[in-house]
């Protein structure tokens, strides 16, 4: 067990790999309770959150979920975060732990402004994430109706537990991320591993998502840089004028000078956080892929040195280590 | 290896390393990390053998070993030659884990001092500092 953001939790169970391949394989289980959940309701929730998130939340239906970031001024990135659709006007975003605090004062402070009501939820909800190719079919096997879609949520009863079933996740692999009642969560946690879900931690939840490409706030995202040169101008959507917006704009339309890329290790070595690159940039997320059997990680480099193929040296703690650079994700179901 | 374990016939240096001293060869050793620093580490996934006829520094370290989270020195608990590596760690870093004591020795070294082995621990005074 470690400390990570305040919370106690396990950095692996039976063993890394072993539990990275469940996932891949079959169905492996978080505890992820330690995530933040911010309730936003009202006439102006939406208005409220167009303001605050990058993406365009007024596409998102009744049921759905959608991703995006929320901004300084300046356009540096705060945290990423999901955000589902209860309702009309009740929305729900889930936050990074570490940055939940400062998420909700600042959701609090700009609320103000608009006809809203803003609630701290994380004390309401534990978490659970069930992925691999047969999550599904073990949730669906305890749950009162079909489960929502991918990038969907609604209520349902798992084993007679009312839970918020969402069809996300952060594995690169199909699952749903369930948000319970603290008390009910145990109960679920033993059902589901009893129905063969296997205990998965924070180790393999991060070579997991390495591999999918997903970024972690806190190393390929920070207050450093903005989402373009993170590579998520995709879920920027400057018309809706968020904070931020005009300094993300700006960075888009001159092209930003760096870029985060993949990398996968040309031989022996694995790249960490901090490994400057001979050229310049910086490694930002590193890893042995349990897949792949290298080293993988995430950089920032040099906008014109991001091509797929671009070959980079790293400096792994004195000993140059040859990379080269990857179309995303890393790993691909094939 | 689930249980820990701290074999009666080796030497310990207290950075969580051991010496196998053969009697028949006393002047060699063979190196490894203990049950306390796999343990600590986690699942090993990244091991490169220094190259024979490295120099060791009793007391400084020699080598890395990586697991999933992070980096770890290995400490030489004796000073010598560098005569013979762990090859199949290459492929197989977690017989570190596994056999800490058998299968993972890391490297074997020709003692340039072997009257070092006066300051290393036994396996009852090692795990003493283990704290209970």
């Amino acid at each position: 067990m470690v400390e990570f953001a305040g919370w106690e939790m396990p950095v692996q169970y039976e063993g890394v790999r072993e539990e990275h391949m469940a996932v891949r394989m079959d169905v492996g289980m978080f505890d992820v309770s330690h995530m933040g959940e911010i309730e936003t309701s009202g006439p102006q929730a939406l208005e409220l959150l167009q303001w605050l998130i990058s993406n365009d939340l007024s596409t998102i239906p009744i049921g759905g979920a959608q991703y995006g970031v929320i901004c300084r001024d300046d356009g540096d990135v705060l945290d990423d975060l999901f955000t589902y659709r209860l309702d009309v006007d009740r929305w729900l975003t889930v936050t990074n732990a570490a940055n939940h605090a400062s998420d909700l004062a600042w959701f609090q402070e700009q609320a103000h402004a608009f006809d809203v009501q803003v609630d701290d939820r994380i004390e309401d909800y534990a978490m659970l994430a069930v992925q691999g190719p047969r999550a599904r079919e073990i949730v669906q096997a305890i749950s009162d109706a079909p489960l929502p879609a991918r990038m969907r949520a609604g209520t349902r009863r798992l084993a007679g537990a009312e839970t918020l079933v969402c069809g996300t996740g952060y594995t690169g692999e199909d699952g749903v991320e369930l948000l319970l009642a603290p008390a009910d969560a145990p109960a679920l946690w033993d059902e589901l591993v009893r129905r063969g879900a296997v205990p998965v931690g924070l180790a393999a939840r991060d070579t997991l998502r390495l591999e999918a490409c997903f970024h972690l706030y806190g190393n390929d995202l920070s207050t450093e840089r903005g989402p373009i040169e993170a590579g998520l101008g995709w879920c920027c959507k400057e018309d809706t004028q968020f904070v931020g917006s005009d300094a993300v704009r700006a960075v888009r339309e001159a092209g930003p000078a760096e870029k985060l890329v993949a990398f996968a290790i040309d031989g022996p070595g694995i790249a960490r956080q901090g490994n400057p690159i001979a050229g310049g940039g910086v490694v930002t997320s590193g890893t042995l892929s349990p897949c792949l059997g290298v080293g993988i990680g995430l950089a920032f480099v040099p906008a014109e040195r991001s091509a797929v193929g671009t070959r980079l040296e790293i400096d792994v703690r004195g000993k140059m280590r040859s990379a080269v650079v990857k179309e995303k994700p890393l790993y691909r179901k094939d | 290896m689930a249980e820990a374990s701290y074999p009666d016939e080796l030497l310990y240096h207290p950075e969580h390393d051991w010496a196998r001293i053969d009697p028949a060869q006393p002047g060699e050793a063979t190196l490894g990390i203990t049950w306390y620093a796999q343990d600590a580490l986690g699942e090993v996934v990244f091991f490169e053998a220094p190259p024979v006829g490295l120099t060791l520094s009793k007391d400084e370290p020699y080598a890395e070993v990586e697991s999933v989270k992070a980096v770890s020195d290995v400490v030489a608990p004796l000073s010598g030659e560098i005569v013979a590596v762990n090859e199949a760690l290459a492929d197989d870093p977690q017989a570190i884990n596994e056999d800490p004591y058998g299968e993972g020795w890391l490297v074997r070294i020709a003692l340039s001092d072997p009257a070092e082995r006066d300051a290393l621990l036994d396996a009852q005074a090692y795990s003493a500092t283990l704290g209970g």
